[in-house]
């Protein structure tokens, strides 16, 4: 596979009122990796994410998903192969809220997709069992969401996501909504699974450190109009622990991602 | 448990004291029974015009559930049909308040003349008083998914029959009991007050031919009595209404759960 996961070709949205949601963006996304979309509210980071995702069509220019427009649904590009649903899915999306259905258990709202694309119970339970293992909810598949705590629901979330092994993670904000612990937990799971499962994940965020802790790259991006300020690096190893968040390499990068961050907002009070 | 057993002894012991005020009070002031009858007279009549008026009753509660289950099809249907398209639903719910507020007192006569058989013609004026909150429920509920689940099933390619089956209908069905709730009330008053315009055309008679009966035979008790027992059926009605809602979204919905 030598397809790039990702590639945009000047994508932009316009809106049909005129709004300028995003200016052009040129961007490639290897396979494997980490890739976050940093931002204030906004800067386009949710439009750039649901192109990819192809929840919104770009007004002008391309997106490119393993080579091939992104499509919806269970029967679109990058299913190869054997029926069933058991190909890997091309991508799976987490939403900022959990999205769960309040009244089917935990174990129904991870097999929806699966059901959703008419996979046999019997071939669904076992990938259920293994998703809900590696978000850590094992236990609580016959929970209601009602009973999960939002660090739960949102892990419930992700097993859904992860059922349909996408090879492209697309996550929206997934852990804004949680408080700062929980989130750090979740940080750190997140990072053990898309090594584990050899994932490619783009996040968005609007919170530096968690740019700084999770990503390979980090796309800054600046509001009014929407747009792709800047690009970082992060050059440091995994895995990375808890004490990456308190050393001097991680105040270095989060400074580097601020100046970005407030040059950009600066400029564009200036204009 | 223990706040459970409240919930019944309260309005029970309000029960107990308003008919021991009634009581006291017809006694003390030898009010005559043809006005107001003492809850002990009401009883009596109860007990010696029982079969008539479990009679009664029974034929009332049949043109009820009829009605009922009517409306519960015919409803659910119609908000089916508001949900496909807005046109459709622009277009047709002007008619849907038309029906709601025409007062069935006023279409009665003419489905009686419409209408040959007498209990169907009953059962089609109930119906129509306890249409409404069933459509206007259902449609709502049928509206209000939540736009990120919805998105979500956009994103999974779902058909929009595995949406409507798997989201709206579990979704609605909140909103669906809650018109339930209304709706069968609704079918008790529709089904008496169809009888009254009505009349029962010979066939088996309702509670609301025995009110007019004993009133023009000044036999007030049996009214009371007859009365009690439509008031009574109302309650049940409702309680059954509010078991199956709290036996279906138990555990789930917030209007269900217990509130700590």
């Amino acid at each position: 596979m030598n397809a790039a996961a990702v590639e945009l070709r000047a994508a932009a949205k316009t809106y049909a009122s005129g709004t300028q949601a995003l200016l052009p963006v040129d961007l490639c996304v290897a396979p494997g990796e980490f890739l976050t979309l940093l931002g204030p509210s906004g800067c386009g980071k949710s439009t750039l994410l649901k192109m990819m995702a192809g929840l919104l069509a770009p007004s002008s220019g391309e997106v490119r998903v393993w080579g091939e427009a992104p499509a919806l649904g269970p029967t679109s590009g990058g299913r190869t192969g054997s029926p069933g649903g058991a190909a890997r899915r091309p991508l799976g999306f987490v939403f900022q809220e959990a999205t769960l259905m309040p009244w089917a258990s935990v174990c129904t709202n991870v097999r929806l997709p699966l059901d959703l694309a008419g996979v046999p119970h019997a071939e669904a339970t076992p990938r259920v069992r293994a998703a809900l293992q590696l978000v850590g909810l094992d236990a609580f598949e016959d929970s209601l969401p009602r009973e999960l705590s939002g660090g739960m629901r949102m892990r419930a979330s992700i097993a859904r996501c992860l059922v349909t092994q996408p090879r492209l993670l697309l996550m929206d904000e997934p852990f804004g909504a949680l408080d700062e612990i929980t989130r750090y937990r979740l940080d750190s799971d997140l990072l053990a699974l898309w090594q584990q499962q050899g994932l490619t994940v783009i996040f968005v965020t609007h919170s530096i450190h968690e740019a700084v802790f999770l990503s390979q790259r980090v796309l800054v991006m600046a509001a009014r109009p929407g747009r792709v300020v800047d690009e970082i690096a992060i050059d440091e190893p995994y895995p990375r622990s808890a004490d990456f968040r308190v050393s001097t390499a991680f105040a270095r990068h989060a400074a580097r991602l601020q100046d970005s961050l407030l040059s950009a907002s600066a400029e564009q009070s200036r204009a | 448990m223990n706040e459970r057993w409240q919930k019944v002894f309260w309005p029970a012991a309000v029960a107990v004291l308003l008919l021991a005020l009634w009581q006291g009070l017809v006694v003390a002031f030898e009010v005559p029974v043809f006005l107001v009858p003492s809850p002990l007279r009401v009883w009596q009549a109860l007990v010696e015009d029982g079969g008539l008026l479990f009679a009664a009753l029974l034929n009332t509660l049949k043109i009820t559930l009829l009605a009922f289950a009517l409306a519960v099809v015919l409803g659910t249907a119609i908000a089916f049909a508001f949900v496909q398209s807005r046109v459709i639903e622009t277009a047709l719910f002007p008619y849907a308040v038309l029906l709601q507020v025409t007062p069935v007192v006023a279409i009665a006569p003419l489905i009686v003349i419409w209408v040959k058989d007498p209990t169907a013609s009953l059962v089609v004026c109930a119906a129509l008083v306890a249409l409404f909150p069933v459509i206007a429920n259902t449609t709502l509920g049928l509206r209000s998914v939540d736009p990120g689940l919805l998105a979500y099933f956009r994103l999974q390619g779902a058909t929009r029959w595995q949406t409507l089956r798997r989201l709206r209908i579990p979704s609605a069905l909140p909103y669906f009991f809650g018109g339930l709730r209304i709706s069968s009330g609704l079918a008790l008053i529709g089904a008496v007050v169809a009888e009254f315009v009505a009349g029962t055309g010979g066939t088996g008679t309702g509670l609301a031919y025995q009110i007019l009966f004993a009133g023009y035979q000044l036999n007030i008790p049996r009214m009371f009595a007859a009365l009690a027992l439509i008031a009574l059926a109302g309650v049940a009605l409702f309680a059954v209404m509010a078991g199956l809602s709290r036996w279906a979204l138990a555990g789930w919905h917030d209007s269900e759960t217990a509130h700590e």
